[in-house]
């Protein structure tokens, strides 16, 4: 449906069809369906990776060959994954461009009608924009870049800053860590390498966009920042990609370092059409005295499995999990966070909404590991869900592991239900039944978004409207 | 009629069993009518079926806002076309501050895109507040959460007040108040009451019509009216007791 007509629909503003519009294929790489060894070498080849790359990769495939989809714990849905129907690399050429001016026009326009341009004059200090495979988009901010801030995607960091990439690239997330993380790193394109240098406190947000356009893709970007002492960092990444009747899989490996008294707040609001896998690993590795900080909102897709995790590395080190989820109609969110305690005086806070609509389903999976030798952890852990109608559903998996004395430990869970008597009284006041689902949703979810970036509170709630007013029959 | 909300021959049912067996009311804009009645009586079924709740079903008769029938309409359609209903028992919006509330239903109104200007809306809101005497940090709480029974009423009449709807019914506004909330929502009512509003004020309680002094009252029996009459007509049903009108009630 997406190969000849042009699908655009002009009339409609960008916000009222939420990212459903795609248009004509014309790649100039294609690495076609399927995953075999030769899909490798033809990512390879159109990416001119070095040979260190090509051999991580192939071995990345063969882990991948080897472990089993993870359906004794999670969704048997997985199994309509069928991973030799998808194309795994579409680009229109390697390098992403400094201006967009330059970038090719259908391109340039999709990431208008996004807003990114937009967005990237008034706030951001830098932005990379990835369509399907590659970035099309790349640039930051002269005066940040004077400050040796490094902002570009995977495929030069690893070209033009190996012996950055190198040292961490895979130490966070272990190739093996799971069947996606290994799919990954067989088939990575795009992403973010990020370095900050030391004492470099980075005033606004770096934004990376990732884009969908192609029916039957699969997107892997791979994203690799590191802060470096004392620095401090704010990254944001949305997505979108349009509706098709098959199925998109994205599933990106995101691996950040905050080295010691470094601040890192990784930020993502996704708006997947109904039609995307999305399974994701992200994980950050915290030294001494250092913050990271996920904050999550999945909104869309078919099924999202992803758990952000801070390895708190360094005595008092800091993590935490801010986490947004809405299951509509159709729709799996199974989210959480992991936090594991490996020195003393680490701390640890995950706060996790979801929302279920109608058939929507919302998990949260929680993974809390203090070991018994650990002397002064806190970790504080807060699961709440609103169910709107009947048949929602919503369960809730935490597995706190704390051994030995003088840690302490903290879980809150709470379910509570939009009623029919509350829709009434609000409508009563003169708001659709959508607006007034709508603002429940938002009250909801109110006190964590207060400690959102503006910018993002405002997307989030705008992204909320949409999907509670197309979730009214 | 052009400036009065009608209800001719409404009859509504729940699950079934009818409580209102042909109601006839007439409310002109400007005046003050009180609806007196037992409990069981049918009066907050009547809110309700006004207002359009989805648990009643209308069997028969018509609802009329200045002419036009509101019944078949969503109850955002009613709200917005003038209707406003002060509830018995309000519903908590947790995280939702009064403010923000009041302003999403104000813009509700509006057309799409033309949204009301942060400081148009906070001036009018303070003007009301300090009319209703209210205080300014009121509106900063989360919509009737833990709020005591006077707080959520006086948050009823803080909206009425806001809206400015052409018709009001005020549904038992007295239950659970004690004698300062009484004194302060009255106030309210009062401060509101204008050649430019109908109010339907529904009690229980003759209390309630010291504060708010009717120009009509009527009295409600088994889901039907059975007698209307000067404010006076409320002293004596207090007197006399509701067993004088029962007697009424046509077999």
């Amino acid at each position: 449906m997406s190969d000849t007509t042009l699908q655009e629909k002009p009339d409609l503003q960008i916000d009222q069809d939420q990212g459903n519009f795609s248009y004509p294929e014309n790649y100039a790489f294609d690495a076609g369906t399927g995953l075999t060894d030769k899909t490798i070498d033809y990512i390879c080849d159109a990416k001119e990776d070095p040979d260190w790359v090509r051999e991580f990769r192939k071995k990345a495939l063969k882990v991948f060959n080897e472990k089993p989809l993870p359906t004794h714990w999670a969704s048997k849905d997985l199994e309509n994954i069928h991973f030799d129907d998808f194309r795994y690399y579409l680009s229109k050429g390697a390098k992403p461009k400094r201006s967009w001016d330059e970038v090719p026009d259908d391109v340039k326009r999709t990431f208008e009608r996004l807003g990114i341009p937009e967005k990237e004059r008034a706030f951001l200090a830098g932005v990379e924009a990835q369509f399907d495979s590659e970035a099309a988009y790349s640039n930051i901010k002269k005066a940040v870049a004077e400050q040796g801030v490094i902002f570009v995607g995977s495929r030069e960091g690893l070209k033009d800053h190996p012996e950055i990439f190198k040292k961490w690239f895979g130490k966070v997330i272990p190739t093996a860590d799971n069947k996606f993380s290994a799919l990954n790193s067989a088939v990575f394109s795009g992403g973010s390498f990020i370095y900050v240098p030391k004492g470099v406190k980075v005033k606004h947000p770096l934004q990376a966009y990732f884009r969908i356009n192609a029916e039957n893709f699969g997107q892997f970007e791979r994203t690799l920042i590191i802060v470096d002492e004392g620095a401090e960092l704010t990254y944001m990444e949305g997505c979108t990609a349009p509706k098709f009747d098959s199925v998109t899989l994205h599933s990106a490996v995101v691996e950040l370092v905050a080295m010691k008294g470094a601040k890192l707040q990784y930020i993502t609001v996704q708006n997947w059409s109904p039609n995307v896998f999305n399974l994701v690993t992200k994980r950050g590795l915290a030294h001494e005295e250092s913050e990271i900080k996920w904050i999550d909102c999945n909104i869309g897709s078919r099924l999202t499995m992803k758990y952000p995790g801070v390895i708190l590395k360094g005595r008092k080190a800091r993590g935490e999990v801010l986490s947004i989820a809405l299951a509509n109609n159709g729709q799996h969110q199974d989210t959480g966070a992991k936090m594991i305690h490996a020195a003393d005086e680490t701390t640890s806070n995950i706060i996790s909404k979801s929302i279920s609509i109608g058939s929507g389903r919302a998990t949260y999976r929680g993974l809390v590991h203090i070991p018994r030798h650990l002397k002064g952890c806190k970790n504080n852990t807060e699961c709440d869900a609103l169910l709107i109608n009947t048949e929602s559903r919503t369960d809730t998996y935490p597995a706190i592991v704390t051994r030995g004395e003088g840690n302490s430990v903290q879980h809150e869970a709470s379910v509570s239900k939009v009623s029919a008597e509350q829709i009434f009284y609000m409508q009563q006041r003169g708001l659709s039944e959508g607006q007034a689902m709508s603002l429940s949703v938002n009250g909801f979810v109110n006190d964590l978004v207060r400690q959102f970036p503006m910018e993002y509170s405002v997307e989030l709630k705008r992204l909320i409207d949409l999907e509670m007013e197309g979730s009214v029959g | 009629m052009k400036n009065a909300l009608e209800i001719k021959g409404l009859k509504a049912a729940i699950q079934g069993t009818e409580i209102l067996h042909g109601l006839n009311l007439t409310i002109p804009k400007g005046e003050v009518h009180a609806i007196m009645g037992k409990n069981g009586s049918g009066k907050s079924t009547l809110a309700k079926v006004m207002a359009g709740h989805p648990d009643y079903e209308v069997t028969g008769g018509d609802v009329l806002l200045d002419g036009k029938t509101i019944l078949g309409l969503e109850p955002d359609v009613r709200a917005r076309e003038g209707l406003f209903l002060a509830f018995q028992y309000p519903s908590e919006i947790p995280g939702v501050t009064i403010a923000n509330f009041m302003r999403a239903a104000l813009n509700a109104r509006r057309p799409e895109g033309q949204e009301i200007d942060a400081v148009e809306y906070y001036n009018e809101l303070y003007k009301k507040m300090d009319l209703l005497k209210i205080d300014r940090a009121f509106t900063s709480r989360a919509v009737n959460d833990g709020f005591s029974g006077g707080e959520k009423k006086k948050n009823e009449i803080l909206q009425m007040a806001m809206l400015e709807p052409k018709y009001a019914v005020l549904d038992e506004t007295d239950s659970g108040l004690d004698i300062d909330a009484l004194k302060i929502v009255s106030h309210g009512v009062n401060s509101l009451r204008g050649p430019k509003m109908g109010i339907l004020v529904i009690t229980h309680y003759q209390r309630l019509l010291d504060y708010i002094v009717p120009d009509v009252v009527h009295v409600m029996v088994d889901g039907r009216i059975v007698k209307s009459g000067p404010k006076e007509l409320a002293l004596e049903m207090e007197k006399k007791g509701y067993d004088w009108v029962e007697n009424l009630v046509p077999a």
